[in-house]
């Protein structure tokens, strides 16, 4: 196994050069240098000196790709490429345009980001999973067919609709718990009570949908009929046998998104006041903060790439079956 | 059982403290005398040699000091000492440096503005202010992760020195600070010393023009008249720095933490930065240092009889501590203004008509329920224009051209911006009758004010002309109903905006109506900020919207938009219309040296009278700001050129306490209903699945 990482890692360089030298074009497709630099100095006052200091001071008064007035290898060394990308494969993120650590407010951004995540997959994963069952529990009563119809409702809503009702009905009507902001610490609960609700009923439609579609074609097979041979009950056969079996597509699913957990949510933060990292590229691409756009989208590639590793280790684990060679 | 698990429920809600269970802040913060505002956006520099926005001089402009400062209270805007003992001493020479009268503009070669400081100002206490912390040992530097991380901190007195280091750091291009460009052409020495300090500190060379005199006096000698230049020296670009502060910061190793200059700043101000996380709160605490400043007991007619010198002669600040919360959107922003924990608001759009209406004259007024909750609203016109320009260097709309100038007039009198301040911007805005918004000195009201290109004075009010006019107008120019007789086809203008979102459509094409009424066809452009500003640069766009807002209360500071030498493409200046007229630059040079007075104000009205008559602009109109505040929150008076606004402001902490606490209490009943809901629709399905279960047994 330890070799199939390996090679996976290795597979994973090009794979992430490549990001960085598409984030580089797109960028400077839209941008160029001077644009940056008067945007990074404001509107008022800009001389052409002030854009070529900052250019100077910035780094960026290299050429793009290919430097033909330098030597040898400092052709491709000596480009804004090279020297602004190159860092980034050791995990330095150097300084933003304006000046600030990306790796420190990426430190500092991420465990908000984290802390509505989390909670949010794991109680949302608990109550779609336990929806789901109490459907296939009830298949062909109301309750299921009710079920299924509120699902459809809930897929169908918009997700501001759900923050914004939440916030009006939860916190402004019933005045139960703040309406927006963030502390650490303990105090981060009250805080942090609304939006994982938000998230996990805004998620219930459209998870417990795809649960009910698992778990119905378990109870279908062959050992779930040997179970009831046996006289085992219908909720023993449910939770000890349909619920292990339907399990690994629901694993391997979760696995893949856990590193991306820390990318945060853009529409979430933002009402909420969460100072994540769901608005830091967004922010940076208004901005045309192109350091912050390719340390983010670097990180972004790799964490998918990691979650992808997680998810074929974990396949491994929960089907013994499946060999990595 | 049951019932006993029901009584024990209820007991333990009666029994809680159900107020305020929605507080956004800590229960011990409770009474104290906190202000709790917001920001949208997170500021990019807090270093006062850079920071030229208005979301940052909320912060820096309570921590840094400049000599001068605005009276809080009196109007027009005027500027009075703050650390500074009096106003400038202002003495003009020739090229011989001989003494001359100020009047004489035309020998003066030379003026010395000589500011002497209060002594005993002392900086609020930080690491720089010890040796050793100017000294760390990367070992140490490693173990630091913020400044309250230093167990040693310190003061010093401010001294002359330090107003004269920060003009140095204007001058530094390593600081790229952004009015670097305009000072160059005032200071002496100052170019030059730009120019040869390259890597090196700014403490190893002077500025010429500056010097310091003594240890609480400084002269700034600059080239020629320039009487706005005293309005600079109110700004944060003009507070003093201690040297200490910039060692400090450089050492290497804290700005990998984001521990620098930029981000925490070291000044005298009333306040201090003690909490900087601009990705949540930046906090503000009263610096204990803060020399002896008193609120002002003078203000003008009114004051008095709003309460605004009730807090006459005492000491400030008032507020203990500042909570600024990074909010983004305005929803939950408003809602929480409502419940009292945020203690001012705007007035977004969304939430107008819940806080505004307007009444007969069309005087703004609270509505009924943000009056019961005591809520005051408070208007100012801003010191800002938003127009329409036109490119003069276009061969269509643009130059001198009898012709195209009658297009100008006639499309300024179609654009019919009081209903676009009507629809657009909630009535929030006066329609422009010049360059000049309200409050700047050259200002007139009433018939003397108005543009007559555009309005008529008709029974003591101004009248846009009709329609009529403008399609007069555009028969003389050759363009009878927008058609060109040569071509037999309409006019087609092409309007460059950035305004590329689907909530900007409405406003896009309520402009092609506008057109359409002189039947030009207008055809929108609308493009990235980038690309937008290089048509600027290049001159290649037709038609634009543009705005300004005032630096300092002058004249000079809008007359300079349409002067020549500022041109856009030419001199890549704030003329961004690119408009020349001889008449008007030889006036602009004229006024600009000039000091307030008779013969400045008929000049004035000169330049008004030619820009009305060429309409290079379509003038738009002057914002109006609306701002509510709770009534527990005091000596609020809007103030649009004081950056240092803070410390006169006080919160009465009982009424808002007492207010909040009436306001939030919170209410569980429809969780009980939705409890009680589930069972009902559950116990069915429980039943009918136990009778299945028996029937498979069976």
């Amino acid at each position: 196994m330890i070799q199939y990482i390996l090679r996976r890692c290795l597979y994973a360089i090009p794979l992430l050069v490549g990001v960085n030298i598409l984030t580089f074009i797109l960028f400077f497709v839209v941008n160029n240098t001077d644009d940056m630099a008067r945007m990074q100095l404001g509107q008022k006052h800009v001389t052409e000196q002030s854009i070529q200091n900052w250019k100077q001071q910035h780094g960026y008064n290299l050429p793009l790709l290919w430097n033909q007035q330098a030597s040898s290898s400092e052709k491709f060394t000596k480009t804004i490429f090279f020297q602004k990308s190159m860092g980034l494969f050791i995990l330095d993120f150097g300084l933003s345009e304006s000046g600030r650590n990306i790796a420190a407010d990426i430190k500092q951004r991420m465990w908000p980001s984290l802390s509505i995540a989390l909670p949010s997959l794991v109680v949302g994963l608990l109550v779609n999973i336990s929806v789901a069952l109490m459907m296939v529990l009830f298949r062909n009563t109301y309750l299921e067919f009710s079920s299924i119809v509120l699902c459809v409702i809930l897929m169908s809503i918009s997700s501001l609709f759900y923050i914004i009702g939440g916030q009006f009905f939860i916190g402004k009507l019933l005045k139960l718990v703040p309406i927006s902001g963030y502390d650490t610490g303990f105090s981060a609960i009250k805080f942090l009570i609304l939006p994982v609700l938000i998230g996990v009923v805004s998620g219930i439609g459209s998870g417990a949908r795809w649960y009910r579609t698992l778990f119905l074609e378990e109870v279908e097979k062959d050992y779930v009929r040997t179970a009831r041979a046996k006289g085992l009950t219908e909720t023993q056969v449910l939770f000890k046998h349909v619920l292990k079996n339907a399990m690994i597509p629901i694993l391997t699913g979760v696995v893949v998104v856990l590193p991306l957990l820390f990318m945060g949510s853009l529409i979430m933060e933002s009402f909420f006041s969460i100072p994540g990292l769901g608005s830091y590229t967004i922010d940076a691409i208004n901005r045309q903060d192109f350091a912050i756009v390719r340390s983010m989208v670097f990180l972004g590639s790799a964490l998918y790439i990691i979650g992808l590793i997680l998810t074929d280790i974990s396949y491994s684990f929960v089907d013994p079956r499946v060999r990595l060679t | 059982m049951y019932t006993l698990f029901l009584t024990i429920f209820i007991l333990f809600l009666t029994s809680c403290d159900v107020s305020q269970l929605n507080n956004p802040y800590p229960p011990n913060k409770t009474g104290k005398s906190i202000l709790y505002s917001s920001f949208s956006e997170r500021p990019n520099h807090l270093d006062p040699a850079i920071s030229y926005s208005a979301n940052e001089n909320v912060f820096i402009g309570q921590i840094y000091e400049p000599a001068y400062q605005y009276n809080y209270l009196k109007r027009p805007y005027q500027l009075e000492p703050l650390t500074a003992t009096k106003m400038p001493v202002i003495e003009y020479f020739n090229l011989q440096g001989d003494k001359v009268d100020g009047r004489d503009i035309g020998s003066i070669a030379f003026t010395d503005y000589t500011i002497t400081i209060k002594p005993g100002i002392k900086y609020q206490f930080h690491p720089a202010f010890i040796e050793a912390n100017r000294k760390l040992r990367p070992e140490q530097i490693a173990e630091i992760n913020a400044l309250s991380d230093f167990d040693q901190l310190g003061t010093r007195e401010l001294i002359a020195a330090d107003y004269v280091y920060q003009i140095k750091r204007l001058a530094d291009p390593k600081k790229q600070s952004p009015i670097a460009g305009v000072m160059k052409n005032y200071i002496l020495g100052f170019d030059e010393f730009s120019k040869q300090i390259g890597e090196q500190s700014v403490s190893l060379k002077n500025i010429s023009g500056v010097e310091v005199l003594g240890r609480y006096r400084y002269k700034i000698r600059i080239k020629g008249k320039y009487p706005q230049f005293k309005f600079w020296l109110a700004m944060p670009f003009f507070a003093p720095m201690p040297w200490e502060a910039e060692v400090f910061y450089q050492q290497q190793g804290l700005s990998d933490k984001n521990i620098s200059l930029d981000w925490f700043p070291v000044g005298t101000g009333p306040y201090y930065l003690t909490e900087n996380n601009p990705n949540q709160r930046m906090v503000l605490a009263k610096n204990p240092n803060y020399h002896e400043d008193k609120y002002p007991s003078e203000g003008e007619a009114g004051d008095k009889e709003k309460g605004l010198l009730l807090d006459a002669e005492k000491l400030m600040p008032f507020i203990d501590k500042v909570v600024y919360t990074l909010e983004k959107e305005t929803i939950p922003y408003w809602n929480k203004f409502l419940q009292g924990y945020y203690d001012a608001s705007g007035i977004s759009s969304d939430s107008f008509d819940q806080a505004v209406q307007f009444i007969g004259d069309g005087d703004a007024k609270l509505t009924d329920t943000m009056e019961a909750k005591g809520i005051r609203l408070q208007t100012a016109v801003t010191t800002s224009i938003f127009y329409l320009g036109f490119n003069m260097l276009d061969p269509v709309i643009g130059g001198g051209s009898v012709s195209a100038r009658k297009i100008r007039q006639a499309i300024s009198i179609a654009i019919d911006y009081e209903e676009y301040i009507s629809i657009f911007q909630n009535g929030r805005g006066l329609p422009a009758q010049g360059m000049l918004p309200y409050g700047i000195y050259g200002y007139e009201e009433n018939k003397a004010g108005i543009n007559p290109v555009v309005y008529d004075w008709v029974d003591g009010q101004y009248q846009r002309k009709s329609i009529n006019s403008a399609e007069k107008l555009m028969r003389e120019a050759g363009y009878p109903k927008g058609v060109n007789p040569a071509t037999g086809e309409s006019l087609v203008l092409y309007f460059d905006t950035t305004s590329v979102s689907v909530d900007d459509r409405p406003r896009m094409n309520w402009y092609r109506k506008q057109f359409a009424k002189l039947g030009i066809k207008l055809v929108i452009r609308a493009t990235d900020y980038n690309r937008f500003q290089e048509k600027m640069r290049t001159g290649s766009g037709q038609m634009f919207l543009w705005g300004w807002n005032a630096d300092y209360p002058d004249p000079e500071n809008f007359f300079f938009l349409l002067y020549s030498k500022n041109g856009k493409v030419k001199y890549g200046g704030e003329n961004a219309v690119n408009y020349h007229n001889a008449e008007f630059d030889k006036l602009f040079e004229q006024m600009r040296n000039m000091d307030n007075g008779k013969q400045r104000l008929e000049i004035i009205q000169k330049m008004q009278s030619i820009v009305r008559k060429d309409a290079p602009w379509v003038f738009g109109f002057f914002p109006k700001s609306f701002s509510l505040f709770h009534g527990w929150y005091k000596n609020v008076k809007p103030n649009l050129m004081a950056n240092n606004r803070l410390k006169y402001t006080r919160i009465d902490v009982k009424e808002r306490e007492l207010k909040r606490e009436q306001w939030n209490q919170a209410v569980f009943w429809p969780l009980i209903v939705a409890f009680i809901f589930f069972l009902i629709v559950l116990f069915p399905a429980v039943r009918a699945f136990k009778h299945r279960a028996k029937e498979t047994v069976q």
